[in-house]
């Protein structure tokens, strides 16, 4: 797979790590009254479709950013490369 | 029919004219005490030991392709009851005393073959933790060896003992552990069960559950309609998916595990060998091709296919404990879809819906686990209550805080 990195152009995936899904980023409040059930299924539970997904890579063996790739797990056909950091930063807007 | 030396004669003699099909092929029908999704090893042997021991032979297996067309046909063919932990070890001594029996059990040939499970350890560390493996296997009554250098060299000299990074200091031995014919297992099963009255119904897809004040009481299917007193799901490598349309999350990633078969030797391999230092696990086909495999490729994915850097790293793992290996040519590999869960530990359990039981998250161990796998989900399909071994699988042992994790990597499934 090529990972077509939005700051160095097209990588081998042998140089990222894989996380996963890219909820991950979005950690549940820790003062919620459902905090306990909401970091059980934070952590433990997943999707995890058949198609499109969306997930985290780090470049560890590059820039050390983190990604969220859009891969089709089904394909393994990649359509769309982001800065986590971006993402993070519209996610943070919207709330 | 059964089977025997004298019918494969007499059947050689007059032109193997009389040979039935195995299972019927029949249509489904509109009401079943128990319907099975999934006709891979764990499926169909839940419905053999549903029928054999639990009496319930009211039974449809149904399966999205043909019989054994997933994980069944395409893994190492390995067994091995060698787990440390309590919650794993007495369910897979169980499994290992199933296959011991199971050819007799359900008159198939499944080619079990008890030719032993060598882990090597490539420091004194590893010897130590080994040797509490072994000694957590013998509690719980499998059988353990451990061997230092010579005892390794005089059963495989051909291994890299002095490798400069990773010398070989010993291993832990598992003598009962050994290789199966792996389709021959889901066609045993097939068969056993097809004859005590389960039907097998193949090319029928589940589309959905049929759900009624929250309780399953069935399933959707491209074929139709077909209800259920329970329903059970054992469908690992697509559990994601499938339990999808019963509106659960699991604490399950779906990854591809490559494995590899090179051209056909003389018997080189004793047994089965794996390296303590990577992840390379390699046996002999009684066809002569070595058989291998390592990690899993670690990016969630349903296609049954993986990529290079895998391939690369495992050819890398055989040559560091096995340079000889450098001399064959790889003939075939391939991929399955593993369930990973979250902490590389399996589920026999009801789900919190009523009528509807979930087998799955095997991570790349299921094929060891198919005869205890199939036993312990027919028993709580038929009693509603877990097996005696089996009784940590739960779905909601996270939230307990009672994770089953041999390796102790923690909630991250493609580390397992």
């Amino acid at each position: 797979m090529i990972i077509n990195h939005p700051h160095l152009g097209p990588r081998d995936a042998q140089e990222f790590v894989y996380l996963g899904d890219a909820s991950l980023m979005d950690r549940p409040d820790w003062q919620d009254e459902n905090a306990a059930d909401n970091f059980h299924d934070y952590l433990y539970l997943r999707d995890n479709p058949d198609g499109e997904h969306r997930e985290l890579w780090y470049h560890e063996q590059g820039d050390r950013s983190w990604l969220v790739v859009t891969r089709n797990t089904l394909t393994h056909e990649i359509t769309r490369v982001e800065l986590a950091r971006d993402v993070a930063i519209a996610m943070r807007r919207r709330k | 029919m059964g089977y025997s030396g004298w019918k494969v004669i007499w059947q050689g003699l007059t032109g193997n004219t009389g040979w039935k099909p195995a299972w019927r092929e029949p249509d489904p029908k509109p009401s079943y005490d128990v319907i099975i999704v999934g006709a891979g090893g764990h499926g169909l042997a839940a419905a053999y030991y549903l029928a054999k021991e639990f009496g319930i032979t009211n039974v449809a297996v149904i399966e999205k392709g043909w019989l054994g067309s997933g994980n069944i046909g395409r893994n190492t063919t390995i067994i091995r009851s060698n787990y440390l932990l309590p919650g794993n070890e007495p369910f897979y001594e169980f499994s290992m005393k199933l296959w011991e029996g199971l050819e007799q059990d359900f008159n198939y040939n499944a080619m079990v073959s008890q030719r032993g499970i060598l882990n090597l350890c490539h420091s004194d560390p590893q010897r130590d933790a080994f040797n509490r493996r072994g000694n957590s296997m013998r509690l719980a009554g499998a059988d353990a060896v451990l061997l230092d250098a010579d005892g390794v060299r005089e059963m495989c000299p051909f291994l890299d003992f002095d490798n400069a990074r990773f010398p070989i200091k010993g291993g832990i031995l598992q003598p009962r552990g050994g290789t199966v014919r792996h389709d021959a297992v889901a066609w045993g099963y097939a068969r056993g069960a097809d004859s005590q009255g389960v039907d097998i119904i193949q090319n029928c897809e589940v589309t959905g559950f049929v759900m009624e004040s929250g309780v399953c009481m069935g399933v959707e299917t491209n074929r139709g309609t077909i209800r259920a007193k329970k329903v059970g799901v054992a469908v690992a490598g697509s559990s994601g998916r499938v339990m999808a349309k019963a509106g659960m999350r699991l604490p399950i990633e779906s990854h591809v595990l490559q494995a590899f078969v090179t051209e056909g030797l003389k018997p080189v391999l004793p047994g089965v060998i794996t390296f303590g230092a990577g992840h390379f696990y390699v046996s002999q086909s009684d066809k002569g091709g070595l058989v291998f495999g390592g990690d899993i490729d670690g990016y969630n994915t349903y296609a049954q296919r993986g990529n290079l850097p895998v391939v690369e790293d495992v050819c890398e793992g055989g040559m560091a404990i096995m340079p000889m290996i450098g001399r064959t040519r790889l003939l075939r590999s391939w991929g399955g879809i593993m369930d990973m869960s979250m902490d590389g530990s399996p589920f026999i359990d009801k789900t919190h819906i009523d009528g509807l039981y979930f087998n799955g998250g095997w991570c790349y161990g299921g094929f060891k686990a198919t005869p205890a796998s199939g036993f312990c989900f027919a028993h709580l399909l038929a009693k509603d209550e877990p097996h005696p071994t089996a009784t940590k699988y739960r779905l909601d042992r996270f939230r307990r805080g009672a994770m089953i994790d041999e390796k102790g990597v923690g909630a991250q499934p493609n580390l397992h």
